[in-house]
């Protein structure tokens, strides 16, 4: 079979044996207790039945996960660059970011709903402390993993640091930051989600997919609530795939990850 | 009245930390247009001489000139080629080539230009918007050679740039380079394994002996330039690689440990 089709159509026929067997489950459960399961069809009406509201709480979520996404991108960089600079740096620093990886987030939860209130910026914040970790690490290492025939080269040539950074270690980092950037595209929309849950506001409808998770969930809105899971779950897709986008725009000329699929 | 040499070492000695002498008492020197092959046992120190000419290790003792100015002063005059190409892979050929004329500050334009000139050189012009992953392993050296020649050095040093490569390809990367200095005349410090190559390439071929790294012999090569495939063949040039050779021999002997 030609394998472009091949890769259709094998997801698609598992995609069609899952919902099958989701309506088989189904229509075994006792009848009282089907309420725990609706079924895709169910799904596809509370989708009609909520849109306004889903694609209110979808445009706050995603605005939440875009900004602490873009933050922790920024401040990720500008820290790696720092860290890959002096192993001094490094040294001092890396147990208290290891300390902020390792305290789960939730536990920050009410004390930023206390310093900057809840909502948006909480939401914010949430994203960011989730995402920054891959990505600092991830960048960090690529900066001082430069191949060191190269920086040997370009002190042949009397670089200055400023040419050393930017010509140099920072494009030979790119595929370590993508691979950070990756991870962290899967984070940003959980973050935000997980922020709107913890911290969330609906103030002037500012309320996100995590918020309105809340009131289904309080008002046993079952199939919204399976909806509002999907819509996170493509939420999470358009995020990866912008980045796998960019990552392949960056790297397929040259990197040796994209030799295969070029060839 | 004699040229001042372009390269001067006097007495140069070098040791890592508080490491055995690595090269003990060095003295060579190298006028313009020489082209100086350096040739020896593994550890007698050919590699770490080249790095302190160019300036990329300091000296534990003596000095070095280049161009009567240190190493650091005549950064501009020399160019090296590593034993790897070294070449960015993110850049394709003609932006590789054209690095060191960006690490100087000179525009994109006239950076272009020199580039694409010097990859004519070295018989890559319809390769400058490849990706070094696309080229072969000689390919690879000829970008890096070309990179080295975009400056238009008066100092080339090259550590033992043909190493990697299959025989037939290192004679032709040899002849090349003899052809392309018939275009530019720059003096050249070879480090090399091979005696054939020292003796193709080199007018002057250094003989180092290891433990430590010191020069044992220096033999004069008589063949006129141009060399081509004529002179490998001619009855000469094979006398002089078996004497290199037993040379060689002797002096790897010689550093070899004592059994009981």
């Amino acid at each position: 079979m030609n394998p472009r089709l091949k890769s259709i159509l094998l997801p698609a026929a598992a995609g069609a044996l899952f919902i099958a067997v989701w309506y088989a489950i189904r229509f075994a459960m006792a009848e009282e207790m089907q309420f725990l399961l609706p079924t895709p069809g169910e799904i596809l009406g509370a989708f009609r039945e909520n849109g306004d509201s889903l694609a209110r709480a979808t445009l706050n979520t995603t605005e939440g996960a875009l900004l602490g996404f873009a933050a922790a991108i920024l401040v990720s960089m500008g820290l790696a660059l720092a860290l890959s600079l002096s192993s001094l740096v490094r040294v001092s620093l890396y147990p208290y970011l290891m300390m902020l990886q390792m305290t789960p987030v939730i536990i920050f939860a009410p004390i930023l709903v206390l310093w900057v209130g809840a909502g948006l910026k909480s939401v914010v914040v949430i994203t960011f402390l989730i995402c920054f970790f891959p990505l600092v690490v991830n960048t960090t290492q690529g900066l001082i993993s430069t191949d060191r025939n190269l920086v040997e080269l370009f002190r042949m040539y009397r670089a200055n640091k400023a040419q050393e950074i930017f010509l140099l270690r920072v494009p030979s980092a790119l595929p370590y930051f993508f691979t950070g950037l990756r991870i962290a595209a899967t984070l940003a929309p959980i973050g935000a989600l997980v922020g709107d849950y913890t911290a969330g506001s609906s103030a002037g409808d500012g309320g996100g997919l995590g918020f309105q998770a809340i009131i289904y969930s309080s008002q046993a809105k079952y199939p919204a609530l399976f909806a509002t899971a999907a819509v996170t779950c493509v939420l999470g897709f358009i995020f990866v795939a912008i980045v796998l986008s960019l990552s392949w725009l960056a790297l397929h000329h040259w990197h040796d990850s994209y030799e295969r699929a070029d060839r | 009245m004699p040229t001042p040499p372009l390269v001067e070492l006097r007495d140069v000695t070098k040791r890592f930390g508080a490491g055995p002498v690595v090269l003990d008492r060095i003295n060579l020197t190298a006028g313009e247009g020489d082209f100086v092959s350096l040739i020896g046992p593994s550890g007698c120190g050919k590699s770490t001489l080249l790095r302190l000419i160019a300036g990329l290790t300091p000296l534990t003792d003596g000095g070095v000139t280049v161009c009567h100015q240190t190493p650091d002063q005549a950064a501009a005059e020399l160019a090296f080629v590593f034993q790897e190409p070294t070449l960015l892979p993110w850049l394709t050929v003609t932006h590789n080539v054209g690095v060191p004329l960006q690490l100087r500050g000179i525009g994109r334009e006239q950076r272009l230009a020199i580039s694409r000139r010097v990859l004519e050189l070295v018989r890559l012009g319809d390769r400058g918007a490849a990706y070094p992953r696309q080229l072969s392993g000689g390919q690879k050296m000829r970008v890096s050679i070309a990179r080295a020649l975009s400056l238009s050095p008066k100092l080339l040093l090259l550590d033992e740039p043909f190493g990697a490569l299959d025989e037939m390809t290192r004679e032709h990367l040899n002849e090349e380079l003899l052809a392309i200095r018939e275009h530019q005349a720059w003096t050249a410090f070879f480090v090399t394994h091979s005696v054939a190559e020292a003796v193709f390439l080199s007018n002057r071929i250094v003989v180092m002996a290891a433990k430590p790294g010191r020069i044992h012999a220096e033999i004069a090569v008589p063949f006129a330039y141009p060399r081509t495939e004529a002179t490998r063949l001619s009855r000469e040039y094979l006398d002089l690689v078996a004497e290199v050779s037993r040379l060689l021999r002797s002096v790897e002997e010689a550093s070899q440990p004592v059994h009981a």
